[in-house]
């Protein structure tokens, strides 16, 4: 596991080196997993069970793909540790976090500190996802 | 009008904070320019070429006085004393400092008002139909369905590194005023068959270097889905869109490349999947912003008519104003085009007076058009001529609506970073060579647009005479393209030959109005002759 790596889990972190998706493919008994861009996280669906970390690598924080991905993963039902590593910035953890991914392993090491102040930026969220907030509709309905 | 409950507003006012901090961090060398760009962008702040610019958010182009008086105020108190309204239905500052935009964020956010979303690769401020709530043509009103979208769109967690800008437009009437088969979404409400009410989604049109016309890709969406089914549009853009080149990037290109047909398919897998989900707002919340749209105060049983027996009030009625819904009222334009003046371009005494207008005559609600021109929606037609006459002494009332010299124009090389050529001086050149009034009217409906580069900002694509400023060698060249539309009946222009200098296409404009004159027969307009004449003639009386 990367030194700096924020966790918002409470399991023990898991050890295995990420593979790639082709790798993973192949070789049935990796436990973990990395996501490129240009990968299609749907593939790893019917093997979501036995996996206990994605890495869901941003090679440019620009690059939002790896958005659309964390939350297919949940969307079907991952459980497991979903890591966004890369070229993560303070400023993105808060909508990542709302994607699904509980960890976060940045090429420049952010603060823990400085990291759940990001997370509290937003006193309430308008769209509902699979981070389990409710939305504000859902909050101006009592629903 | 939508008022922000408390949770509107604590999202606002979180943005205000967040980017003071992130303001600070930058003045405080803590992060770099690099860093801090995407995230000034997320909040409409622009490096132009002499300033920061920052573009306010008018969502669906509504506001009232109150908002309105507060854009007057900001344009004389962190500006020189003025502002620019745009293309989309916002407003722009020219001469920005970096360290007031967080305090004009929170000025805003005083008059429910941000400039969230208005520029990076995410979903912009959502345009609509400026006559929406007065047009007799509509469906129903079409903003609640806008309100609606930019609740879901505002800090959208997945869709805020798009592969590039994303636009959405909103319409509920078969006369498109809003262009909106050139935005990435184009929605039309509509009634079906069983008088159900739901969303047309066209997707990938576009103006920039590949305009594009969208086609449909669902005649029908039941309008309590219409949110999950914008959600399963840009899931597989922001999958599937290119990332490799910039020029490549919007929505249109991807639907091109893989085919409508494809795109529909993938759309359609994905929102049945999304549909599992529980995503979609309730119909209680869909009722509750219809509630900040109902009779805004229309009063019933009003007569039709007015006294016309002052002509120069007579020429501007007939040219600026349109049919209002309810009998004994009209919508008014207040055209931002003045002979030579610039285009969208108001003063801070402008804006605050038609702040005061609107609160007088037009059950306090403006509205900024695509056009860079300012709607009063609601005006009572035994109120048109004391409006006029108050508009006339500020310099506002210019008869000119939909005429030549009812230029849209981009900012151009006099701001912006990205033009190739100056885009006001040609306009204020043309909008003087046309100033004579009864020449404009004798020549009809005519748009004429400018964009100073091949992003298009100025519509060029759509203009019935568009214009496209160019690098050429060095200089400034400018060029001619005829036949296009953004109404219902869209087109695309067509470059009619090698281009001008900025004096030679202002004559070569003139040539081809002549050729409409000698060509057109009864009531035809401009466009309607050139689509039955053709290109040929103009390139005949141009280049002979």
């Amino acid at each position: 596991m990367v030194d700096h790596c924020l966790r918002y889990r409470d399991d023990e972190p898991v050890g295995d080196p990420a593979v790639t998706v082709d790798a993973f493919a192949e070789h049935g008994n990796a436990t973990a997993v990395r996501i490129e861009p240009g990968d299609d996280a749907r593939m790893l669906l019917p093997q979501l069970g036995r996996i206990a970390l994605i890495e869901i690598n941003f090679p440019a924080y620009g690059d939002g793909r790896g958005y659309s991905a964390a939350r297919i993963l949940r969307e079907h039902g991952y459980t497991g540790e979903l890591r966004a590593v890369g070229d993560v910035l303070i400023d993105q953890l808060s909508h990542m976090r709302r994607c699904g991914f509980d960890a976060f392993a940045p090429d420049k090491p952010i603060t823990q500190e400085a990291a759940d102040k990001a997370l509290a930026t937003w006193p309430e969220v308008y769209q509902k996802t699979v981070d389990g907030r409710s939305p504000i509709w859902a909050l101006r309905h009592g629903r | 009008m939508y008022q922000y409950d408390q949770y509107d507003q604590a999202m606002v006012d979180a943005r205000v904070e967040e980017f003071r901090d992130q303001v600070a961090r930058r003045m405080a060398g803590e992060i770099t320019e690099d860093q801090f760009k995407p995230l000034r962008l997320k909040n409409g702040l622009y490096l132009q070429l002499h300033a920061y610019m920052l573009r306010v958010a008018i969502p669906y182009g509504t506001l009232n006085g109150r908002q309105m008086r507060m854009l007057g105020d900001i344009a004389d108190k962190y500006d020189r004393g003025y502002g620019h309204f745009t293309t989309r239905q916002n407003i722009q500052y020219n001469w920005i400092k970096l360290e007031d935009a967080p305090q004009i964020l929170a000025d805003l956010a005083t008059v429910e008002m941000h400039a969230i979303q208005t520029s990076g690769n995410c979903i912009r401020n959502i345009s609509s139909d400026h006559f929406a709530g007065a047009a007799a043509d509509e469906v129903v009103d079409p903003r609640p369905y806008a309100e609606l979208l930019r609740q879901w769109s505002s800090f959208h967690p997945e869709f805020d590194y798009l592969p590039r800008k994303f636009k959405i437009a909103v319409i509920a009437s078969d006369t498109d005023r809003a262009a909106m088969r050139l935005h990435d979404i184009g929605i039309q409400i509509v009634k079906n068959d069983a008088g159900e009410i739901g969303a047309r989604f066209y997707v990938g049109g576009g103006m920039g270097r590949t305009p594009m016309i969208a086609p449909v890709i669902r005649e029908f969406v039941p309008v309590l889905q219409m949110v999950s089914y914008a959600e399963a549009c840009l899931r597989v853009y922001n999958r599937y869109g290119r990332r490799d080149n910039k020029y490549k990037a919007r929505i249109k290109i991807l639907v091109h490349e893989i085919g409508a047909d494809e795109y529909r398919r993938q759309v359609e897998e994905e929102f049945a999947h999304i549909l599992t989900l529980g995503l979609e707002p309730p119909a209680e919340e869909l009722a509750r912003i219809q509630g900040f749209f109902g009779n805004p105060g229309l009063v019933d049983g009003l007569a039709e008519g007015y006294d016309r027996s002052d002509p120069d009030f007579a020429v501007w009625v007939d040219q600026n104003t349109t049919p209002h819904k309810q009998p004994g009222y009209k919508a008014v334009v207040i055209s931002l085009k003045p002979a030579g003046g610039i285009p969208g371009d108001a003063t801070a005494d402008q804006i605050r007076l038609m702040a005061d207008l609107a609160e007088a005559y037009s059950l306090d609600e403006l509205r900024v058009t695509h056009t860079q021109n300012i709607v009063l929606p609601h005006v009572k037609q035994s109120d048109l001529y004391a409006l006029w006459q108050k508009l006339d002494e500020a310099g506002l009332a210019a008869a000119n609506l939909d005429l030549i010299g009812d230029i849209i124009a981009c900012p151009g090389l006099d701001y912006c970073s990205l033009a190739n050529a100056r885009s006001i001086p040609l306009a204020q050149k043309i909008s003087a060579r046309f100033a004579e009034p009864e020449r404009q009217r004798d020549l009809g409906e005519l748009k004429l647009k400018i964009s100073g580069c091949i992003n298009a900002c100025g519509h060029h694509h759509a203009g019935n005479i568009g214009i496209l400023g160019v690098d050429r060698k060095g200089t400034e060249n400018y060029q001619l393209l005829l036949g296009g539309s953004e109404a219902a009946d869209t087109s695309l222009a067509q470059i009619v030959g090698p281009g001008f200098s900025e004096d030679g296409i202002v004559d070569a404009i003139e040539t081809v109005t002549e050729v409409y004159r000698a060509q057109r027969t009864e009531g035809e307009r401009f466009l309607d002759t050139y689509r039955r004449i053709g290109m040929a003639p103009f390139k005949e009386a141009i280049y002979g």
